[in-house]
């Protein structure tokens, strides 16, 4: 059938089987729109507030659905706004379509109205991008562009396509979607070597990260840990994998990890690394990381390996087909020894004080935790809050806990918990948690909320300043608080309830869960102020660049 | 630190070597040089990048290049087993008191003299870049005018090995 681009753009997207987008139109891309008008009844369209809330919405869809994320914008400003947001999924591994309009091709070069080379500028941030010069080349290369963001470490692709791209006609033959299929290739002696290491380790410890979610490998791990009962730490990006009371779990690791958990990777005479980058935050000092130990390595992406940590074995592949493999050839065993001086250390680790008559973080959000339920998922942004939701709440799922890891991006929230909203579905309660600072760089998402009558719970931890920062500067630069309190007087309650949302504001934590109680009852998007003290920490904390002998637990 | 050459072959298309070049920068990677050619598959392009590395280094390069999507293929030349050349143009003050002496180092290398006008010549040598290397260092006590080489490009002898 003869289709015009705009029309081949929403046939390959139902075809590649993408039922929400996230966007929002301009000049450049009005063909689509229009072709989006007459094929609503198949494609749900969110129009954000901001083409930044739009590519974080469309990475929030993806991290709970583990589907692409997909985010549509119109050319020049429209489509640098998305660059965040695409960087945002790059750095941790999200797979995600991005589809940007572009002036016709007759005009590009010649610094058009609204015309932008993204393909250069999103060129380190994408796994791959296209612009797309001739109709004929137009379904393809969508189609190759969902098979490169789901494809071995997923990440985000973008296609910039021309307006005369999109109104030219030509031939359109539909076809299946095909979903990359990773064959795992290891040798099955490199398996049993790997195997025979972790029988004959005294001191086993697991470190893990996003690829153990990305490739489902969650209940293998869970299989690998109570089987040779090895204790294990996370990264941020795989908070809920292992269930927060198993006895195994050590916490987060790295910066502003346990001691337990720093301690033990220490000690351990083999840590085996899953799904992970040895990112600074959690090896700092590269040269003492995992010192007293083997370390082996099991990662989908080659080029991680020994690229941050030099290490002593290495599998490449699939996390979860790896731990599959593994598990047949590693034998049911016991560390009481090495498990009870995890316990003696647990005894030892940070323990943060309550206190009722104001609001501690950690109090807030062990409560937020327990009246959320296991069911809920958490979108946090970046600061001193992410630190303290990735420590307090009482992790049990995987894929339930969106964070902006690797690139750290404040202002990722909103836009996330609209996506993850969605993708979710109803099912599930999302809980946005933020900071003062983040909230103020991407609030105007409240509006999307409003508009699609999204039960978004937005808690924000309101110390005034801008905490992280702040804390770097009271421990490293002597007290000089250069721009990070910058006096706001924002009402959040009023501006909750100027843009159709409910706001509520706490003192105490007997106010807040008075606050969240009523929270979880509406229909619709709620904002809860907590104040909290500026002078909080986020502890314990290792400087960058140290090792856990410099941690600081006060 | 190394000089090592590596061979990437790589899809034909617009923008390819930015996105070649644009990693290395991002990855502080130390180029040398870099050329692109054609090869006998219309399809496919030849990079011949040198670089400064140490093992480590190399590895690295390797993998992130292997890492982009329009990388076929990508493989170190063992360089006892390489033949490499660069080509080199340049011209050189000639006034007429001094031009045997610089045609004469010109024979020696097998220089080709491609231009000549009252006060310069312009010559051309093709081979390994430590003769023109060597061939550069003889022409220093004359002034250099302008030079261009190309970089490297190079090519594995006989058949290799898939």
């Amino acid at each position: 059938m003869k289709l015009t681009g705009a029309e081949i753009i929403a046939e390959v997207l139902i075809e590649q089987g993408v039922d929400t987008l996230f966007g929002y139109p301009g000049g450049a891309v009005l063909n689509i729109y229009d072709a989006l008008y007459r094929y609503q009844d198949r494609i749900r369209h969110i129009m954000t507030a901001h083409e930044q809330g739009a590519s974080h919405a469309a990475d929030g869809y993806a991290r709970v659905t583990g589907k692409t994320g997909v985010v549509l914008s119109t050319s020049g400003p429209g489509a640098t706004n998305l660059v965040t947001g695409i960087a945002t999924a790059y750095m941790d591994s999200i797979p995600m379509v991005a589809i940007t309009g572009n002036v016709g091709t007759d005009l590009i070069g010649k610094d058009s109205f609204q015309e932008v080379f993204i393909t250069g500028i999103t060129m380190p941030v994408t796994k791959h991008n296209f612009l797309v010069r001739n109709v004929e080349e137009l379904a393809d290369t969508l189609r190759n562009a969902f098979r490169i963001a789901q494809s071995g470490r997923k990440g985000p692709v973008l296609v910039d396509i021309p307006k005369n791209v999109t109104a030219a006609v030509c031939e359109f033959v539909p076809q299946k979607a095909v979903f990359p299929v990773y064959v795992t290739e290891i040798e099955e002696e490199e398996i049993r070597q790997v195997a025979e290491l972790i029988n004959e380790a005294e001191r086993p410890v697991l470190y893990f990260g996003g690829g153990v979610t990305a490739s489902g490998g969650g209940e293998a791990l869970n299989e690998l840990v109570q089987k040779a009962d090895i204790p294990a730490a996370y990264t941020l990006m795989a908070a809920g994998v292992l269930d927060y009371q198993d006895p195994h779990n050590l916490g987060l690791l790295g910066m502003h990890g346990g001691l337990v958990s720093n301690l033990a990777v220490d000690q351990a005479d083999l840590v085996l690394a899953l799904g992970t980058r040895f990112d600074d935050r959690v090896a700092s000092d590269t040269n003492k990381f995992a010192r007293n130990g083997k370390v082996v390595h099991i990662d989908i992406d080659p080029s991680e390996v020994n690229k941050n940590v030099k290490v002593d074995y290495s599998l490449v592949g699939d996390v979860k087909d790896i731990l599959a493999s593994l598990l047949k050839y590693v034998k049911e065993q016991k560390h009481e020894k090495w498990m009870g001086w995890i316990e003696e250390k647990k005894k030892a680790d940070y323990q943060p004080v309550d206190d009722d008559t104001v609001i501690r973080p950690h109090q807030l959000i062990q409560t937020l935790s327990k009246m959320a339920g296991p069911d809920a998922v958490y979108v946090t942004d970046v600061g001193q809050h992410q630190m303290w939701a990735a420590q307090y709440i009482r992790h049990v799922k995987p894929s339930s806990f969106l964070t902006s890891g690797g690139l750290g991006t404040m202002g990722y929230g909103y836009g996330a918990a609209i996506g993850a909203t969605l993708g979710c579905e109803g099912k599930r309660r999302v809980i946005h948690i933020t900071g003062d600072g983040s909230f103020h760089m991407n609030m105007n998402e409240a509006c999307t909320a409003v508009s699609y009558g999204l039960p978004i719970i937005t808690v924000i931890m309101n110390n005034q300043v801008l905490g992280m920062v702040r804390q770097w500067q009271t421990t490293f630069y002597e007290k000089r608080y250069s721009s990070t309190d910058p006096h706001r007087k924002t009402d959040f309650v009023k501006v909750a309830e100027g843009f159709g949302a409910r706001g509520f504001h706490c003192e105490t934590l007997a106010e807040f869960e008075t606050a969240m109680e009523q929270a979880l009852k509406e229909s619709g998007p709620v904002w809860i102020e907590c104040r909290i003290e500026k002078d909080e920490k986020v502890l314990p904390m290792i400087p960058a660049g140290a090792s856990v002998d410099e941690i600081m637990l006060n | 630190m190394a000089r090592e050459v590596l061979s990437i072959l790589v899809d034909n298309h617009a923008g390819v070597l930015t996105r070649v070049a644009s990693m290395f920068s991002r990855r502080g990677f130390n180029i040398d040089s870099l050329t692109v050619s054609a090869t006998n598959d219309p399809k496919i392009s030849r990079i011949t990048a040198v670089v400064q590395a140490d093992k480590d280094a190399l590895e690295q390069i390797i993998k992130q290049t292997a890492r982009l999507e329009e990388t076929k293929e990508i493989f170190p030349l063992c360089q006892e087993n390489s033949l490499l050349r660069e080509l080199l143009l340049v011209k050189v003050e000639a006034p007429e008191e001094k031009r045997s002496a610089i045609r004469e180092v010109a024979q020696i290398y097998k220089a080709k003299i491609i231009d000549l006008s009252v006060t310069s010549m312009v010559m051309e040598l093709t081979g390994e870049p430590e003769k023109i290397d060597a061939f550069l260092r003889v022409l220093s006590p004359y002034r250099i005018l302008e030079m261009c080489r190309t970089g490297i490009t190079a090519l594995e002898r006989g058949v290799r090995e898939a």
